[in-house]
């Protein structure tokens, strides 16, 4: 069988994830601190666990509607207007996708026509630049800088706009940085858009996890809502990751268009999954509020921890991860990485695995107990001491 | 500082600089808080959390319900110190029941040695109506902690 005349050449043409090339060193290895998991350590508080129980027991193993059950788009509906002061009817402006994954999928897809330029900050999580490749789209790559803190700025974005940008990806709080946007910022970002057709995909996964900071969408600022896709979830908000449950948020148009891929490609979101989540959003604020917490005092001991071994890291205020400046020890963040896991057994993935603007950084997860935090801090200063 | 006594309560491990980063302040100002707690009996002590079962410990321990008639001028106070005073004893509640009066959780290295102390100790002191002593079979959770559950990290690495 010849496989290269068989194979897609636009499957092909992906390259694998960064991200899994390094995590494929960590295999059987027991000795290793780990810093690496893009996950929450807690489990799915037990009353949304129990609602899922509950619906199996009920024998509620049906497909749902394709877009989801409506009483849970009437609670994501209710749950945008009272976190985010967001207004989506839940009967044309929501579908329930099978994780946040899903849903950056379809909008990307109904939105991107071959040959169209596709905006994508890096760093970032991984997935925009294959899935825009994928849709026959252009991925252009914008480079976020330490020194803007990580945040878009609109002269760089306005410089790579072209008559055939079609789409800005949007991702904060920020997959690796753990920057977020102001509204300040995504006041910038509107008035650079506002009289183009530019649309925004705005991945919002890490929404309720934000720090001396309130999260704001895009789509609340004057002339975004309009051109606005909003992707988000369960996931990280309410330790969900296993259930694969997202959203996407959008105007009627743009909607039904989505719809019909996620219709035909997926069905629908796993019923389980989909009661479980309407309890995580009926009574589950508080559950978000302690998880926070938690995470911001691990934050908070992470970043000092960092600066106390002399390494340079930003205030990252969302998400679960710190992004710390790892270049000034005349390695390469692939080098610096994989000697840190060889020599004194700390796993932190390379800024590299998150596009090239992470060159000089790497990402870690603070999405652990403390003591395995420490642990971690004293086997990098280990490392480090020799080595400036 | 609230966020303090929550964070000892649940994470008694932490050093003072931990804790000092974790609640944007310094070691100083963490290590006199302590001691202010600790001088005004808000902190009353340090302990472990041990899975006995697991360690290997042979132990019985029971919960017993006393009916007690209350004494004039001291209502309750008066037996439960009397009772609380003992080792043995490892916690002492008043409750609202209109079965009992006293709870109380002790443990004895055998089953002999906790009926001894219910027949020979609790019933004879003076006020004291019934007992009801319920034996623990099996401990699933204590101080919030469940027993017997290996905290192992199950987490995949993905993408």
């Amino acid at each position: 069988m010849d496989y290269t005349k068989l194979l897609s050449s636009k499957a092909c043409g992906i390259q694998p994830s960064g991200i899994r090339k390094f995590f494929d060193l960590l295999d059987g290895r027991k000795d290793v601190v780990a810093l690496t998991v893009g996950q929450p350590d807690f489990k799915t508080p037990w009353h949304i666990r129990e609602a899922g129980i509950d619906s199996l027991t009920k024998g509620k193993t049906y497909y749902t509607a394709n877009s989801g059950m409506m009483s849970l788009r009437n609670e994501i509906s209710e749950y945008l207007n009272r976190r985010f002061s967001l207004s989506y009817n839940a009967e044309k402006e929501i579908i329930v996708t099978v994780g946040g994954s899903e849903a950056i999928d379809i909008a990307v897809r109904a939105m991107v026509d071959v040959g169209d330029e596709v905006i994508i900050p890096t760093p970032s999580f991984v997935c925009y630049e294959p899935i825009v490749s994928l849709a026959g789209g252009v991925p252009v790559i914008m480079e976020t800088k330490r020194e803007d803190d990580f945040k878009i700025n609109a002269e760089t974005l306005k410089s790579l706009i072209t008559n055939k940008t079609k789409l800005l990806i949007l991702p904060f709080p920020n997959n690796p940085t753990g920057a977020v946007l102001d509204r300040e910022n995504l006041e910038e970002i509107a008035s650079v858009l506002r009289d183009t057709n530019i649309a925004v995909l705005s991945d919002e996964i890490y929404a309720e996890l934000t720090y001396d900071h309130v999260h704001e969408s895009i789509a609340s600022i004057e002339g975004m809502r309009e051109r606005t896709v909003i992707a988000s979830g369960f996931s990280k908000a309410y330790a969900m990751t296993g259930w694969r449950m997202g959203y996407c948020v959008a105007p009627a148009p743009i909607t039904e268009q989505m719809y019909k891929i996620h219709q035909y490609a997926i069905m629908c979101a796993p019923t389980v999954s989909q009661y479980a989540s309407v309890e995580a959003l009926k009574n589950g604020d508080a559950d978000i509020e302690m998880m926070k917490r938690e995470y911001n005092r691990r934050r908070k001991y992470i970043i000092s921890g960092l600066r106390n071994i002399g390494i340079d890291c930003f205030e990252a205020k969302g998400a679960f991860y710190v992004f710390p400046k790892i270049g000034d020890f005349g390695m390469s963040s692939d080098e610096f990485c994989e000697r840190l896991l060889n020599e004194n057994g700390v796993a932190i993935v390379p800024g590299t695995a998150f596009g090239k603007g992470g060159e000089g950084f790497a990402r870690i997860s603070y999405a652990y107990s403390v003591n395995h935090i420490a642990e971690a801090l004293e086997r990098i200063e280990e490392f480090i001491k020799d080595k400036r | 500082m609230k966020e303090l006594l929550e964070l000892l309560e649940n994470e008694g491990n932490l050093n003072h600089e931990q804790l000092a980063s974790m609640l944007d302040t310094t070691p100083e100002i963490v290590r006199k808080e302590i001691a202010e707690y600790e001088s005004e009996g808000i902190i009353l002590g340090y302990k472990t959390l041990i899975d006995w079962d697991k360690a290997g410990k042979e132990y019985v321990s029971a919960f017993i319900e006393l009916k007690v008639s209350p004494q004039i001028d001291e209502g309750f106070d008066a037996i439960a110190a009397r009772i609380y005073e003992y080792p043995e004893v490892k916690s002492v509640y008043l409750m609202s029941s209109a079965k009992y009066d006293l709870l109380l959780n002790i443990e004895g290295r055998t089953f002999r040695d906790v009926a001894y102390f219910v027949s020979y100790k609790l019933a004879p002191l003076e006020n004291i109506v019934s007992t009801a002593t319920h034996f623990v079979l099996k401990k699933y959770k204590d101080k919030g902690t469940v027993f017997g559950n290996e905290s192992r990290d199950e987490r995949e690495n993905i993408i």
